[in-house]
């Protein structure tokens, strides 16, 4: 069911694993079961709460993965010193639960109806998540407005949804370009190095289109490539941002 | 430790408002800055939430859970218009 | 009733037998969380001055250098932070507040630390003399780096941590106690961990 969800009090709601997926070596995609969800956009966001055996709590806010319509989903990098991730990308099984509130954020959600321009997505890591939530919004829907990716990952196995965004470029009219930081397959013709206003500005949409942009990813990398996109001309009004902690999702490991 | 952005506390500021934050526009009381609170800059691991203006660093506002309790201090902000 | 989450737990539990070193509400850690209100300021030494000002004049200042060249000690010193995490057993190097206020006439009954940054913190005269309270500099034997408050923070390890003001710049006396950053905000004036004294109120 496809629902706006936007207004009124959020309260916490017991969340049931239904499926769980693994994307790459350290992140993985939990689908869930809320029984009274009642839809999201396409780039919101869930706090979820775990509670211990001894009413140990802990909070953390996960992009939601799944596009409106679709079964509810999140995908969480493990990080290595985390206290949450590890717990929810090794220990948590099918039927286990716990409690989110949702769906949150308004500012950082693209609407078809609501929203002009071509779009440029620009992930770093894990700042993939709410933008695949978009793109698979945008196929749903049936929506032909030209959308770009830039997904900037360490490796190629760093890649999460690597084959579906390979089916984007190839099938539905998306361009998605990999720059892989760190290391390169052999025979590798993709880009290499971090995103920087040079990448930029070979591939963002020119200013002139008042392309509308969302860039997600660890703060450095959001703060540089949005300072990049405002230096070639995009209106800053046009360039939304999401932070998320060094530790990869918004809030902290 | 990075700061993070308005985003990390829509769920917080929703709780505190009864209604999304993220998009509504906040004027700094200090520079005048204009913009949307998504977009300020939050200090989450702390005793307390902090939101400084993105511009001049100046505090906007602080949320603190006291014994149970959520406070807010708006002193910072000039204006926050709900979208 | 909130659904357990099967299987999850804390990070860290309170080793064995340590149990009455800990302050009720808290749990041991053996990680130094950083916890800032803002952005961390990176001062040189050369520009860092410590400064005891009262009704609105410096009555000392000691450069980097001076301040390195007053007597200092090592201090082993359990922590408590309000955010409910403690460590135990951590060792710092500092200089004694009472050094430094030995050199100040003064009858004040309060300071209000100020540090770079703008972070502000209120103690009683009493809390940072008689051996409480230093200006720690470096930590676990090498230099206090910035994200815990480097070149040199406030150390009052009787008190909850936030009174262990990070980039400490000086200390204003006072006639009377003015709440600083987070007692403004809702927190203990005091914060006595053994009392649980973190909100105002408490």
């Amino acid at each position: 069911m496809e629902g706006t969800a936007v207004r009124g009090r959020l309260t916490w709601q017991v969340a049931t694993v239904s499926q769980l997926v693994d994307e790459t070596a350290t992140v993985r995609t939990i689908d869930l079961q809320v029984p009274d969800w009642a839809g999201h956009q396409a780039g919101q966001h869930l706090d979820i709460r775990l509670t211990g055996d001894d009413g140990y709590r802990a909070e953390r806010s996960y992009s939601i993965a799944s596009a409106p319509g679709e079964p509810l989903a999140i995908t969480v990098e493990r990080l290595e010193d985390g206290e949450v991730s590890p717990y929810l990308t090794e220990d948590l099984r099918q039927g286990d639960q716990f409690e989110l509130r949702g769906p949150i954020g308004l500012y950082f959600t693209w609407d078809r109806a609501r929203d002009t321009g071509p779009l440029l997505l620009v992930a770093g890591g894990s700042g993939v998540v709410p933008l695949r939530a978009i793109l698979r919004y945008r196929e749903r829907t049936g929506s032909t407005t030209p959308a770009r990716l830039l997904y900037s990952a360490r490796t190629l196995p760093d890649v999460i949804y690597h084959d579906e965004l390979d089916r984007y470029n190839h099938d539905h009219g998306v361009d998605v370009i990999y720059t892989l930081t760190r290391q390169q397959p052999p025979g590798w013709t993709g880009r290499t190095g971090r995103v920087n206003a040079a990448m930029l500005a070979d591939i963002a949409w020119p200013a002139s289109q008042n392309p509308l942009t969302f860039v997600c990813g660890p703060t450095s990398f959001v703060e540089a490539v949005a300072d990049a996109l405002v230096g070639l001309g995009y209106p800053a009004g046009r360039v939304k941002t999401e932070r998320f902690g060094a530790t990869g999702a918004p809030g902290g490991p | 430790m990075d700061a993070l952005d308005g985003n990390a506390i829509g769920g917080l500021l929703q709780e505190v408002f009864g209604a999304d934050m993220t998009a509504a526009v906040g004027t700094c009381a200090f520079c005048g800055r204009v913009g949307p609170v998504a977009e300020t800059v939050v200090y989450l691991r702390a005793p307390g939430t902090v939101v400084r203006c993105r511009t001049c660093g100046n505090v906007l506002m602080v949320l603190v859970e006291v014994r149970s309790r959520k406070c807010v201090d708006l002193s910072g902000l000039a204006a926050l218009q709900a979208s | 009733m909130s659904p357990l989450s099967r299987g999850f737990h804390r990070r860290h539990q309170t080793p064995a037998g340590e149990e009455g070193r800990v302050p009720p509400g808290q749990y041991v850690t053996e990680d130094f969380p950083v916890l800032s209100a803002g952005p961390t300021p990176h001062t040189p030494t050369e520009k860092w001055t410590f400064s005891i000002k009262q009704g609105g004049d410096t009555e000392k200042s000691w450069s980097w250098d001076e301040m390195s060249a007053l007597p200092h000690e090592d201090v082993t010193a359990d922590i408590h932070c309000v955010t409910r995490w403690s460590k135990l057993d951590t060792h710092w190097q500092a200089v004694s507040i009472d050094t430094l206020l030995a050199q100040v006439n003064h009858d004040a009954g309060y300071v209000l630390a100020f540090c770079d940054g703008g972070y502000t913190t209120n103690l009683p005269l009493p809390d940072v003399t008689g051996g409480q309270a230093w200006v720690a500099f470096g930590y676990e034997g090498e230099p206090l780096p910035p994200e815990h408050g480097g070149p040199a923070r406030l150390l009052v390890p009787h008190l909850y941590f936030w009174k262990s003001a990070k980039w400490v710049r000086g200390l204003e006396l006072l006639d009377h106690d003015e709440p600083g950053f987070w007692e403004t905000y809702g927190y203990n004036m005091y914060g006595d961990p053994w009392k649980e004294q973190r909100y105002a109120g408490d």
